[in-house]
């Protein structure tokens, strides 16, 4: 009885998928006629063709590659500088500095003097403040400092017998026992910098600089409607639509199987933190 | 006591690496966090693009009365509180259900099967997520319009129906994409309950339900309370991202809420004095639910957020 409960309820979560790559490598005369309701109809790569025809598709990747990769550096750099400090109970002014961050998770000034700030700082359609401007998520700055406090100073105090300064204990003895952290809270940042839509929105307007999202906003939300209320002479545009989806969480599902353990792990330190 | 400036020093030099090591961190925060708050001062003032935000006039509180006074405030404070309650009556118990029962499931294959399938929405993005429902609800040939008229119904624009529009959206987002990653809190928490438990109940002859009364639930309470807190202490912050991705003027009747109001009439209009009064009044309140429901909580389960 449970198991069966379960089992519609996997279903039901997996179904879109299924409909989406099914739709996406049907004919379209079969999507539109409501041929394709769980298998694919009349298979073919027509649509896949068009849709890696499509030269924006490609910058827009790469786009997103670049943003995911530097904007991720930028992430941990900076949440490691700060987390490392704040778990040295030594650091003057710790409890001040951490209430200072703190209180940014509860108390934000807003879009719009967020988005002033970045016009008055010259830092509009720029891809540097799509990577710097959003470096820090305070809750990661958190989780990672209650990591660091765990490993034991024994080792920071043999370290510094052997004579390594600071950097050195962070670089060669902390760093290399924080793997498995690392990992996750570099991958939370990373689906966060592969999904996120609406800053890059605001910020960029120059084509060549969007990621994949803002792209996508365009093309399978946008178009869609439009064309519902407006004229319906694009006749493949479904599966079109569907298999620039299926391209476009090609790579989130390929990494799923390897990462799932690591946001599992997260989201329950997450919770015992608080 | 006046702290001794020259132990002050000792202690710069001596740690003076990690001292460096936070000039980056924090310039960071002073930039990017705590300048723009600088801006917020414009919600007082009459700003104009021209003459920036230190030489725009004051006006007091001329922006929040116009907000106040106008039509729009009363439908966007309700549609944000209402599409929160709706949140938190549809979309909270899910994930602390699917718990329950995935907790129940010894085959460690089917568990791990089910969590897989039902965790995967969450790493889909917002606009994908939007694209599918969408293209699902699209009138002529979207599958649901599809499967409707197979069953004899008649097809319909469930995205221009304002009266489909929290149920759309909680169902997608809140539903479809969270529930199942939702979950994982939950059995983490049910993960800690003591097998020796469940054994003296069953010697007490406790049933399954009993057991899942009086063990099971106990055990997630203090989770339950803190996921509570913070939905509570997040009323204001409906998910305004997504909403902008599937509201349209014909469904702002019950989807145009208080932070989509901003992004409009800020970003799209260029109202950034009255948009940032408006932002302001919505973390103003925000903050203030979020000192209400960690005291709240605090009383009723001694669990906190600090």
């Amino acid at each position: 009885m449970n198991c069966i409960f379960l089992a519609i309820i996997s279903l039901l979560a997996l179904y879109p998928f299924v409909y989406v790559l099914s739709a996406s490598i049907s004919s379209s005369d079969a999507v539109v006629t409501g041929k394709v309701i769980l298998w694919p109809r009349d298979i073919n790569f027509d649509s896949y063709a068009k849709v890696l025809l499509e030269k924006g598709i490609w910058v827009a990747y790469l786009n997103t590659f670049y943003y995911t990769i530097f904007g991720v550096i930028a992430n941990l750099f900076l949440t490691i500088c700060g987390a490392y400090v704040l778990s040295k109970k030594r650091i003057m002014g710790r409890t001040a500095i951490s209430f200072f961050i703190a209180l940014t998770m509860w108390f934000q000034p807003g879009m719009i003097p967020t988005y002033l700030n970045f016009r008055d700082l010259n830092m509009l359609d720029s891809r540097f403040t799509i990577i710097i401007g959003f470096a820090i998520t305070t809750f990661y700055v958190f989780l990672m400092r209650s990591f660091f406090e765990n490993i034991p100073d024994e080792l920071e105090e043999a370290a510094k017998v052997d004579g390594a300064n600071d950097l050195m204990i962070l670089w060669r003895v902390y760093l290399p026992l924080s793997k498995a952290a690392l990992a996750t809270i570099g991958l939370f940042y990373a689906v966060h910098r592969w999904n996120g839509y609406f800053w890059t929105m605001i910020i960029l307007s120059d084509e060549s600089k969007v990621p994949l999202q803002v792209l996508l906003k365009k093309l399978i939300v946008e178009m869609n409607v439009n064309d519902e209320m407006g004229n319906m002479a694009v006749y493949s545009k479904e599966t079109i639509i569907y298999a620039t989806i299926i391209v476009s969480i090609i790579p989130i599902v390929a990494a799923y199987p390897f990462i799932q353990r690591y946001f599992v792990k997260g989201a329950m330190i997450g919770s015992v933190k608080g | 006591m006046l702290p001794n400036l020259k132990q002050i020093k000792a202690n710069l030099i001596k740690d003076r690496y990690l001292y460096l090591l936070l000039i980056p961190f924090l310039a960071w925060y002073i930039i990017f966090a705590y300048k723009p708050m600088y801006g917020l001062q414009i919600a007082f003032k009459d700003f104009s693009v021209y003459k920036g935000i230190a030489a725009s006039p004051w006006v007091g509180l001329e922006n929040f009365e116009t907000f106040f006074r106008s039509p729009y405030f009363l439908r966007l404070l309700k549609n944000t509180l209402l599409l929160s309650l709706y949140q938190l009556l549809f979309a909270f118990p899910v994930p602390i259900i699917l718990a329950l029962l995935l907790n129940e499931i010894k085959n460690g294959i089917f568990k791990k099967t089910v969590q897989t399938f039902t965790y995967l929405p969450h790493f889909i993005s917002v606009v994908v997520v939007a694209g599918i429902v969408t293209n699902f609800l699209a009138p002529s040939n979207g599958i649901i319009n599809i499967l409707i008229e197979m069953m004899g119904g008649e097809k319909k624009y469930f995205l221009t129906d304002p009266d489909w529009f929290r149920t759309i959206f909680i169902g997608s987002m809140d539903i479809w994409k969270e529930a199942g990653f939702g979950t994982i809190i939950y059995i983490a928490a049910l993960s800690g309950v003591n097998p020796a438990l469940y054994e003296a109940a069953v010697i007490d002859g406790a049933n399954r339900w009993k057991q899942t009364w009086h063990i099971t639930l106990p055990a997630i309470i203090p989770t339950i309370a803190i996921m509570l807190v913070m939905k509570v202490g997040s009323m204001l912050e409906v998910g305004y991202e997504a909403i902008i991705l599937l509201y349209q003027p014909a469904t702002y009747e019950t989807a145009d809420v208080i932070n989509t109001y901003v992004y409009r009439a800020g970003l799209q209009e260029g109202r950034y004095d009255l948009a940032t009064a408006v932002g302001l009044f919505n973390a103003v309140v925000g903050f203030l639910l979020v000192i209400f429901a960690n005291k709240m909580s605090k009383k009723l389960t001694q669990t906190g957020l600090w």
